[in-house]
This record gives C-alpha cells, sequence and structure tokens, in this order.
C-alpha cells in the first residue's frame, strides 16, 4: 500500500468519524426545531380562523409570559386552600398519595393531573369517571391551562394563579 | 374570572401538535445514520487491513456486512414495535460496537502469525466471538423491546427485579475466590471456559427497583428536610436507605476488591434520589459518604491490610504509577505510553502496537483505540458516548410518568458513569478499577446489558415522543393501559 494513500485514508477516517457526530447533532438539533415549532402552536392562537376579540386577546396573555405560580381552589370542600406551583406535577383525587387530595364525592381516586411543560402547565385526565372539565369544555387530552380558567372536578373548582 | 373562548380552542391546538408530531417518527434519519456507521466500520477494516496485512485482502468488507445485517434487523425491529424511538441512540452505539468489533478483529490479525494472517476467517478469535455476542445481544434487545410494549409494566416485576440484583451483585463475592476471581477483582461467575459477570445485569435490575422505590418515597425524601446553609438537608431518619445502598457498595469495596463497581452502584443510587427529588444536597451527602469510604478504606488497606489491601495498592498506582513501571504500574504505564504515542492523530487503524498493553480487549481497549485514532479519535467516541447518554437523558425529560423519567435518567446516568470511571481509570483521572467500556470491550455480559440499556431507553424515547392524544390506531397508547390507572377504579357514577 502506497504511503500517501495510508495517510489520507487516516485522517480521512478521522474526519469521518467528526463527520458522524456532527450529522447526529444535526439530526438532534431538527429534532428539536420540530419540538419547538409544535410547542408554538400550542402557545400561539391559529389568528387567521380566530375571529372573537377573545381568542386573540387571551393567548396573548399567556404569552406575555406571566407563569403561574399558584393552584387555587376556587369552590368545593377545600375552598381557599392554595398550592405553591414548583416544577413537580400536580396530581388531583381522592387517592392520599395525590398531591392535591380532594374529599369530593364525585372525584375519582386519581382524577386528573396538572402538568408543566415549558412554562405552561397541561391539565391531563387520568381516565376518572365523571370527567374533568376546563371551564366547559371536557378535557379529553392534555391541554393547556390558561390564567384564571377554572378546572372543574366534581364540586371542587381549581384555578392557575400567578 | 376571564374564563373565556380558550377552552374551545385547546382541543384543537393539541389535536394539531399530535398532528405536526405524527410525521416525526425520524426511521428513515435513523436508517442512513445506521448505513453511514456502518461505512465506517466498513472503512476501519479496509484501513485494517491495509495497514497490518499491507494489502487489503477482498473479504475485508464481511464481517462488517455481518454486524451491519445484525443491527438493520433491529432497525426492523425498532421500526415495528418503538416507532417513535429517539433515531440517534441506535446508530450511535451501532457505531460503537462496530468498531469495538474491527478493533478486535485486528487484534486477531496481530496476534496470528504473518504467513496466517491473510487467511485468518472472519468469525475466528476474539472479534468473531464479539461479532457473535453482539447477535445475542441485539436479539436480547429485540426481545425485550418485544416483551416490554410499555416500560411501565417493569415496575410490576420491581422488588423481585430488586432482589435479584442484590443476589446478582453478591453473587461473586461469597462464592470462592478460584470461580470468582480474575486479575484481583471478584467479579466473575466462571464456568468452564466461560465466564459471565452478574454485576452488568445487575445494575440494570437494581436500577428499576430504585426508581419504582423511589417514585414511591419521593414525597418524604424530598418534602421532609430542614434548611441548613441554604441547602435542604434530609432528615436523618429518612437517610435510611442511601445508607444502606452506602454499606452495601463498600461491601462490594471489600469482598469484590472493585472500586468501580462500587462507585457504579453507589453513583447510580445517589443520581436516581437526586432526580427524584431535585435536591442537591443528595448529591453532597453522596460525595461526602463515598469519597469518605474510598478514603477510609485507603487508610485501612495502609495500615490493617486484609480486605482493603487491594483497594491500597490501586490506589497507590494511580498516585504514582511510574515508581514501579514493570510490575504494578506496568498495566497503566503502558496505557499512558500507547494514549502518548498515539498523539492528535494517532498512528492510523491498525498500525498501532495494542498487544503491548495487557488486557487491551477488556480494560484497556479505549487505550488501544486511542493509539491507534489519536486524541481527535477518542474525542469523537467519547462525544458519542455524550450523544447516547444525552439521548437517555432527553427521553427521560420527554415521556411524561415519574417511573419513566427515574428509570431513562438513571440509565442514561450509569452508562456516563461508566464511561467516565473506565475512561478516567487508563487516563490517570482516578485509580484503575477493571470496568467494560460500554460496547467497545470484549465480552459478552457487558454488551448483553448494555444493549438490553439501549433496548429500555428506546422504548422510554418511544413513549415520550410518542403522540399525546392520536386518532389513528397506529398511535394509540400501547396495550395493557398504564398501571396507575387500574386502582384509579370508579367512585360514583352520576346520570344526570
Amino acid at each position: 500500500m502506497p504511503e500517501l494513500v495510508i495517510t489520507v485514508a487516516r485522517f480521512g477516517f478521522l474526519v469521518l468519524l467528526w463527520i458522524f457526530v456532527f450529522t447526529v447533532v444535526g439530526v438532534i438539533r431538527r429534532d428539536l426545531f420540530a419540538g419547538a415549532r409544535s410547542g408554538r402552536l400550542v402557545a400561539a392562537p391559529r389568528a387567521v380562523g380566530a375571529s372573537t376579540g377573545q381568542a386573540t386577546a387571551k393567548p396573548a396573555k399567556v404569552k406575555r409570559g406571566r407563569a403561574a405560580h399558584q393552584l387555587v381552589v376556587t369552590a368545593g370542600q377545600l375552598a381557599g386552600t392554595r398550592i405553591t406551583l414548583g416544577e413537580a406535577q400536580i396530581t388531583i383525587g381522592r387517592a392520599e398519595d395525590s398531591t392535591l387530595v380532594i374529599t369530593d364525592d364525585y372525584a375519582s381516586a386519581r382524577h386528573a393531573r396538572l402538568v408543566p411543560r415549558d412554562g405552561q402547565w397541561f391539565v391531563e385526565d387520568l381516565g376518572s369517571t365523571n370527567g374533568t372539565y376546563l371551564d366547559r369544555a371536557k378535557v379529553t387530552g392534555p391541554t393547556p391551562v390558561p390564567l384564571g380558567v377554572p378546572i372543574r372536578i366534581g364540586r371542587t373548582s381549581l384555578e392557575l394563579r400567578p | 374570572m376571564t374564563a373565556a373562548a380558550t377552552p374551545a380552542t385547546s382541543p384543537a391546538t393539541a389535536d394539531e401538535r399530535s398532528g405536526v408530531r405524527l410525521a416525526r417518527s425520524r426511521r428513515n434519519a435513523e436508517l442512513s445514520l445506521l448505513l453511514l456507521a456502518m461505512a465506517m466500520v466498513a472503512a476501519y477494516g479496509a484501513m485494517v487491513e491495509a495497514n497490518v496485512l499491507d494489502t487489503i485482502t477482498p473479504t475485508f468488507w464481511v464481517p462488517a456486512a455481518a454486524i451491519t445485517g445484525v443491527f438493520l434487523g433491529i432497525h426492523l425491529v425498532i421500526r415495528f414495535l418503538a416507532p417513535f424511538a429517539d433515531p440517534v441512540l441506535l446508530p450511535a452505539v451501532a457505531l460503537l460496537n462496530g468498531l469495538g468489533v474491527g478493533f478486535l478483529h485486528r487484534l486477531d490479525l496481530a496476534k496470528a502469525a504473518p504467513e496466517d494472517r491473510a487467511d485468518l476467517a472472519t468469525f475466528a478469535g476474539t472479534g468473531g466471538r464479539q461479532l457473535a455476542w453482539t447477535l445475542v445481544s441485539v436479539i436480547l434487545a429485540g426481545g425485550l423491546l418485544a416483551l416490554m410494549r410499555d416500560h411501565r409494566s417493569i415496575s410490576r416485576y420491581a422488588y423481585t427485579l430488586g432482589l435479584a440484583g442484590i443476589i446478582l451483585v453478591m453473587l461473586p463475592a461469597v462464592l470462592p475466590a478460584s470461580i470468582s476471581e480474575i486479575n484481583g477483582a471478584k467479579l466473575w461467575v466462571r464456568i468452564g471456559s466461560f465466564s459471565i459477570q452478574p454485576g452488568e445485569f445487575a445494575k440494570l435490575a437494581l436500577l428499576v427497583f430504585f426508581a419504582y422505590y423511589l417514585v414511591r418515597k419521593r414525597e418524604v425524601l424530598s418534602l421532609a428536610s430542614h434548611r441548613f446553609l441554604g441547602i435542604d438537608f434530609p432528615r436523618g431518619r429518612d437517610l435510611g436507605p442511601v445508607l444502606v445502598v452506602w454499606v452495601i457498595s463498600l461491601l462490594v469495596l471489600v469482598f469484590e476488591k472493585d472500586l468501580g463497581t462500587s462507585l457504579l452502584y453507589f453513583g447510580m443510587f445517589v443520581a436516581t434520589v437526586y432526580i427524584a427529588t431535585e435536591r442537591v444536597s443528595w448529591l453532597l451527602i453522596g460525595l461526602v459518604l463515598f469519597f469518605g469510604g474510598a478514603y477510609l478504606a485507603y487508610v485501612l488497606g495502609r495500615s490493617v491490610g486484609g480486605p482493603f489491601a487491594n483497594f491500597y495498592l490501586r490506589a497507590d498506582i494511580w498516585l504514582d504509577p511510574f515508581a514501579k513501571p514493570y510490575d504494578e504500574g506496568y498495566q497503566l504505564v503502558q496505557g499512558l505510553l500507547a494514549l502518548g504515542s498515539g498523539g492528535l492523530f494517532g498512528a492510523g487503524p491498525g498500525a498501532g502496537q495494542p498487544l503491548l498493553l495487557p488486557e487491551v480487549q477488556n480494560d484497556f481497549i479505549f487505550a488501544g483505540i486511542g493509539e491507534e485514532i489519536g486524541l481527535f479519535g477518542l474525542s469523537a467516541l467519547l462525544v458519542i458516548y455524550l450523544l447516547i447518554v444525552e439521548r437517555g437523558l432527553r427521553a427521560a425529560l420527554a415521556v411524561r410518568d415519574s417511573f419513566g423519567k427515574l428509570l431513562a435518567g438513571g440509565l442514561a446516568f450509569t452508562l456516563a458513569l461508566q464511561v467516565f470511571v473506565i475512561v478516567g481509570g487508563i487516563s490517570k483521572l482516578i485509580p484503575l478499577t477493571g470496568q467494560t467500556t460500554p460496547f467497545l470491550s470484549a465480552g459478552g455480559s457487558s454488551l448483553m446489558a448494555n444493549w438490553l440499556l439501549i433496548a429500555v431507553l428506546l422504548r422510554v424515547s418511544d413513549a415520550g415522543r410518542r403522540p399525546v392524544t392520536g386518532t389513528g390506531g397506529k398511535v394509540n397508547r400501547p396495550a395493557g393501559g398504564p398501571p396507575e390507572q387500574l386502582h384509579g377504579a370508579p367512585t360514583e357514577v352520576i346520570k344526570p
């Protein structure tokens, strides 16, 4: 084997190794941006279709960056209870290991949970019997919770406050 | 109250988000990365032959083709069983594994007499055996993906796995040294010519148990605390579990004479506790306990000897390997010389002298490879490990249940810690201990255990990246349902 070929191959292999590394990083990067786009879709309204003034005003409020810091029980037996929100998810239900144990006859043992993602809180129903409602709409999948909109679980009503 | 029209738009945006995610299974990216990695393995094989044999034989591509076939198989399995799994994990691991096989084949070539080299069978020697182990490991990983359709299902066996893990850890310690001791470390179970390292599997089993236990106990560990110097310290009685694991890992250190394994188990536990509670105090407590224990073992080894003597010896070599370069320090010194002579760009694949290194196929494979691909190549390999770990942690962030988070986070950390322990050992950052280099070293146990680890990470990342609310049958949650809903039994049925 000629010396030159071997030398070229030797450095070529190292270059190839780093090309692989950067290709992998590129794939990860595209993944991140795809995630960011879908994240924006959650936060931003579909402005073209939105006709009412409320619909455009509401997400703007979320966007203004007033993060939720408290979960307040506004109605039900626990009315007045406040939970300071951190990074951890909040589980709500009658089960004793829930973050918020509600003694509501219409609540299931593991009723719903609130999960933070990128500064936005999502409410998710955990297969409860009577369902979870965000304002008047039934929660079917993880749904972003704006500030001040009541989450209704049985007779209990909860709100996120800044 | 500012209740308004928002809830009406929310479900639509959620659906739209899942619609965006629907297209992002990224399996084709995985396939092309995998093919790129395999092309590099083939190129490596060709260069080894060019350097060792001075010619490239017409069959140089056979090992690379064989291993490509194996990985394409697991790629297809992922395509069907975990379609949303991370696209980077498999190609990165495949590259490391392929280069490991290539390097072991290169060692076989160097060991064979010059006249036999050209017709050395592809599937003979250490390289061939490693290829066979790769096949077995990948089949095991595929089997795990097929059996475990939802990572939460293994939490049902958490206590069984915890017990099995402890038995596996303790097995080499209680067996007589003739069966379990190789090179001063009692980590093995030898049956005839065949030896397995039960500790490799124990770390997986223990981690499942840790994750399950901490999901149960994390409230107590993170909430009950008192503040001191701005850091929340846990109550004394909550220190129990961490102290138990600390004692176990010290016992491992004493009876199995292996610092690396002991550090691995303890670090694994402390990291999972930290992930579960987000309390820095656990890291501090862990570091203080471990370094205190290691220092104690060092002092005891110097003054008392006995079970601590091995650790004292290793620490002593680490402090000054060049004091006895021809006896105790020989291995480490040769490793450092190999890395040094590799320099920035290395001697080129196949052009080094790896046979001068003792245990080059196991512990010192990183030094052996380093001599040939140099600092630039080694840092590329380390970045690949880093990317694997990063994807593991990413999977932990993305998955929605606490058990999955702890499991993936802990597994990724364990992999990182293992790479740190062995690479730190050969580069004289920490005392050298006989850990295997994940995916590179020769040896079935390590390869199987690490591929199972990757299978779990793939499964968790699949769960994390899977669209939240899908409409098509393909994107529905895996069958079986989440366990936490099983006892979320209906409490009352309201009929309006």
